[in-house]
């Protein structure tokens, strides 16, 4: 007997005892857990470089398409780097004076941590997100001197999910050129025809404030009349969608307004003269 | 107060892990074909949610989250990509210690409820309820109540489809629809029913 | 052998189809099928997982103490399935968002551990894997069909490719919004599961009861 153990070892001795000995039983937990944590670990981590790309690529070719960017030639990265990135302080609507990086902020993760947002009430909260970070990164896009686009993030919650997406508005703050979302779990079909380009081709043009320089900006149930003085502050709603249609209205409404970039807005409108 | 409340009906009715999301349709259409054991199934599917979801919230907010463990001096560790493991892990030992608890304290419960167990393991609606607490980012006291009421919500479902079941024994269905097929397309019409919940904003 | 591989493989497409006969793996199977690109991605994760966990759970079985199974099952299960969810996370970013917490359901498909429990434990690595294998087309097969009748019906294409031109579009199909919705599922697998059990008369399941025997014109 002696012998044997020798032969084996402690290791092929305890393989050989009975599946329901407590030390086997042990011993092929933790070798299972050891396997599994080794092939686990190694894959996230040899594939976490290109998941994060992918994530980074996926953003810029979406704030790209929204600026109409993605048309002319170049690569994405040569193409995004023509955007001027910067954090806003959403309260005050000036840039904020960090040290983050504005490229690498992560606005979801700053939402999440109640130091660095504010909880929304519910009256406030017209886009459902909860709570809301305090900066928020602008993308802006220079013509000379001149601003051409300045790409907002936003998000809201539609009929299944939470909708994030960009909104981009043309260099006088006031007409919209694109808003694409990039990342929803709207029902196919039917809440995701926000992602139909003959919808969203609707929003180019728009103007957000009306002659008495409110915010008003909508998704209607149904299509727009064309005759009527406020058809350039309407977008046709989805037909089968009105909670997502609402939703994408809310958001834009949210965003735009008070608690989201509005104090920028006006600080930005009143630096150009408009008002 | 409010606000749990209305999260409580929502997941009840409005966002109904079986007729709104299909979640833990195996079991669903498996275990409906008498109310009693339908009933039990949903009992024992509430008792497990509402045990795991506030779990693995705790254990998502400070083991595996993006930052969690800043509080063991590690800041800038982020274990996510181990959150399947460690949620099924959970919900399978959890399972396992009630099922040895409840033969050595209660054995007229354990007698009652204890098959229906080990079927809540691979019950997709408990894990699903972990999945979307992590998605929607419930804190301790949201994930408890969401626990609850979508357990009480999965058990709300299967006790009504094994009602109808029940009856439904005694109609007169077409051979080839016979049992299963016909279950789906009765799933199919309570689930256009539960529809009329959707977007109700409380 | 070989007879015994090869029945391993198309039996479950047929004649003993997970989905449709057992009852396994409904749920990701009614999420997924609205488009017949997701589907096929959910089908390929789920073959690769159900093929590889059988595999090793049957090269590991006379060695797994039977008290702790089905954890031991599990970890194994997941292990694979996180794994193909990093691998789409990284070279099928756009399918992977749309398969977002359906993915890891994975797990929880009854057919994998279904398959696990009742074929790998008790036969050779080799004909375990064939079986997995087996099942995962099988299920495949069903959420394909699924899929592609969803996708037609919903919104006139298949793969994407616009196949009945639609009426928003200046088209004639008014695309059946129903179809988009998750109850189409339930219908959809229901009319199958009828289909095929005219066409295989032998899995028609026997009523419990039996009421008008009498005007009954066949025997059961």
């Amino acid at each position: 007997m002696s012998e044997t153990n020798v032969k084996k070892g402690w290791f092929g001795n305890t393989m050989s005892l009975p599946n329901d000995d407590p030390r086997k039983t042990l011993l092929i937990a933790v070798l299972l857990c050891l396997a599994c944590s080794i092939l686990v670990s190694t894959a996230a981590v040899a594939l976490k470089p290109l998941q994060q790309a992918n994530k980074e690529n996926d953003i810029k070719r979406n704030i790209l398409a929204v600026t109409g960017l993605n048309q002319q030639p170049g690569t994405l990265d040569e193409l995004f780097a023509r955007f001027e990135v910067q954090l806003v302080d959403l309260a005050t609507g000036e840039y904020a004076d960090t040290d983050i990086e504005p490229t690498s902020f992560d606005q979801r993760r700053a939402a999440s941590d109640p130091s660095t947002s504010i909880r929304l009430s519910s009256a406030e909260d017209i886009a459902g997100i909860g709570s809301r970070s305090n900066l928020a990164p602008v993308f802006i896009l220079r013509d000379g001197d001149e601003i051409d686009q300045v790409v907002f993030p936003v998000h809201g919650y539609g009929l299944w999910s939470t909708m994030y997406g960009f909104l981009s508005l043309e260099g006088d703050f006031e007409t919209i050129r694109g808003l694409q979302f990039y990342e929803h779990g709207e029902t196919p079909g039917l809440g995701g025809e926000i992602d139909n380009p003959r919808w969203r081709s609707q929003w180019q043009g728009k103007k957000i404030y009306d002659d008495n320089d409110q915010l008003n900006i909508r998704v209607l149930r149904g299509f727009v009349d064309a005759d009527s003085p406020l058809a350039q502050h309407q977008v046709d709603g989805l037909s089968g969608a009105t909670l997502t249609a609402q939703g994408v209205s809310n958001l834009v409404n949210f965003w735009l307004g008070e608690y989201g970039f509005g104090p920028y807005l006006q600080r930005m409108r009143n630096e150009a003269g408009v008002i | 107060m409010e606000h749990y409340l209305s999260l409580f009906i929502r997941s009840i009715f409005v966002e109904n892990l079986a007729l709104a999301f299909f979640l833990g349709m195996c079991t669903f259409l498996a275990v409906s074909k008498k109310i009693e054991t339908a009933l039990g199934l949903g009992i024992a599917v509430i008792v497990i949610q509402a045990i795991t979801v506030p779990l693995n919230n705790l254990i998502y907010d400070y083991l595996l989250r993006d930052g969690a463990l800043a509080w063991a001096g590690l800041p800038d560790v982020d274990l996510s990509f181990l959150g399947l493991i460690s949620y099924i892990g959970v919900i399978a030992a959890m399972v396992q210690i009630i099922e040895m608890a409840m033969d050595k304290y209660t054995p007229a419960l354990y007698n009652a409820l204890g098959i229906f167990l080990p079927l809540i393991t691979v019950n997709c609606a408990i894990l699903g309820g972990t999945l979307f607490m992590v998605e929607r980012d419930y804190n301790l006291a949201e994930s408890a109540v969401f626990g609850v009421g979508s357990g009480l919500g999965w058990a709300l479902a299967i006790t009504a489809i094994a009602g109808i079941r029940e009856k439904l024994k005694y109609s007169d269905v077409p051979d080839g629809l016979q049992g299963l097929g016909i279950t789906f397309i009765i799933t199919g019409l309570m689930a256009l029913g539960f529809m009329a919940f959707s977007g109700i904003q409380l | 052998m070989a007879s015994e591989a090869r029945e391993n493989v198309v039996n479950p497409l047929f004649n003993n189809n997970p989905i449709m006969l057992q009852v396994l793996g409904i749920c990701s199977a009614l999420a997924v099928t609205t488009n017949m690109m997701a589907a096929l991605m959910m089908s390929i994760a789920l073959t690769a997982v159900i093929t590889f966990s059988s595999l090793f759970i049957s090269m590991i079985r006379h060695h797994i103490p039977t008290n702790i199974r089905i954890i031991v099952q599990m970890t194994i299960i997941a292990s694979l399935v996180i794994i193909v969810d990093q691998m789409l996370k990284a070279f099928a970013y756009d399918a992977s968002k749309q398969l977002s917490v359906f993915v890891g359901l994975i797990i929880t498909n009854c057919i994998v551990l279904g398959r696990a429990e009742a074929y790998a434990m008790k036969n050779p690595p080799m004909m375990s894997m064939l079986d997995g294998l087996g099942n995962g087309l099988g299920y495949s097969l069903l959420l394909m069909a699924v899929a592609f009748f969803r996708e037609l019906l919903g919104s006139g294409s298949v793969f994407g490719y616009q196949v009945l031109a639609v009426a928003n579009e200046g088209g004639w199909y008014v695309p059946n919004g129903m179809m988009l919705l998750p109850p189409s599922a339930f219908f959809v697998i229901g009319l199958m599961i009828w289909a095929v059990r005219c066409w295989k008369p032998e899995q028609v399941e026997k009523p419990e009861y039996q009421i008008h025997q009498v005007h009954r014109t066949e025997t059961l």
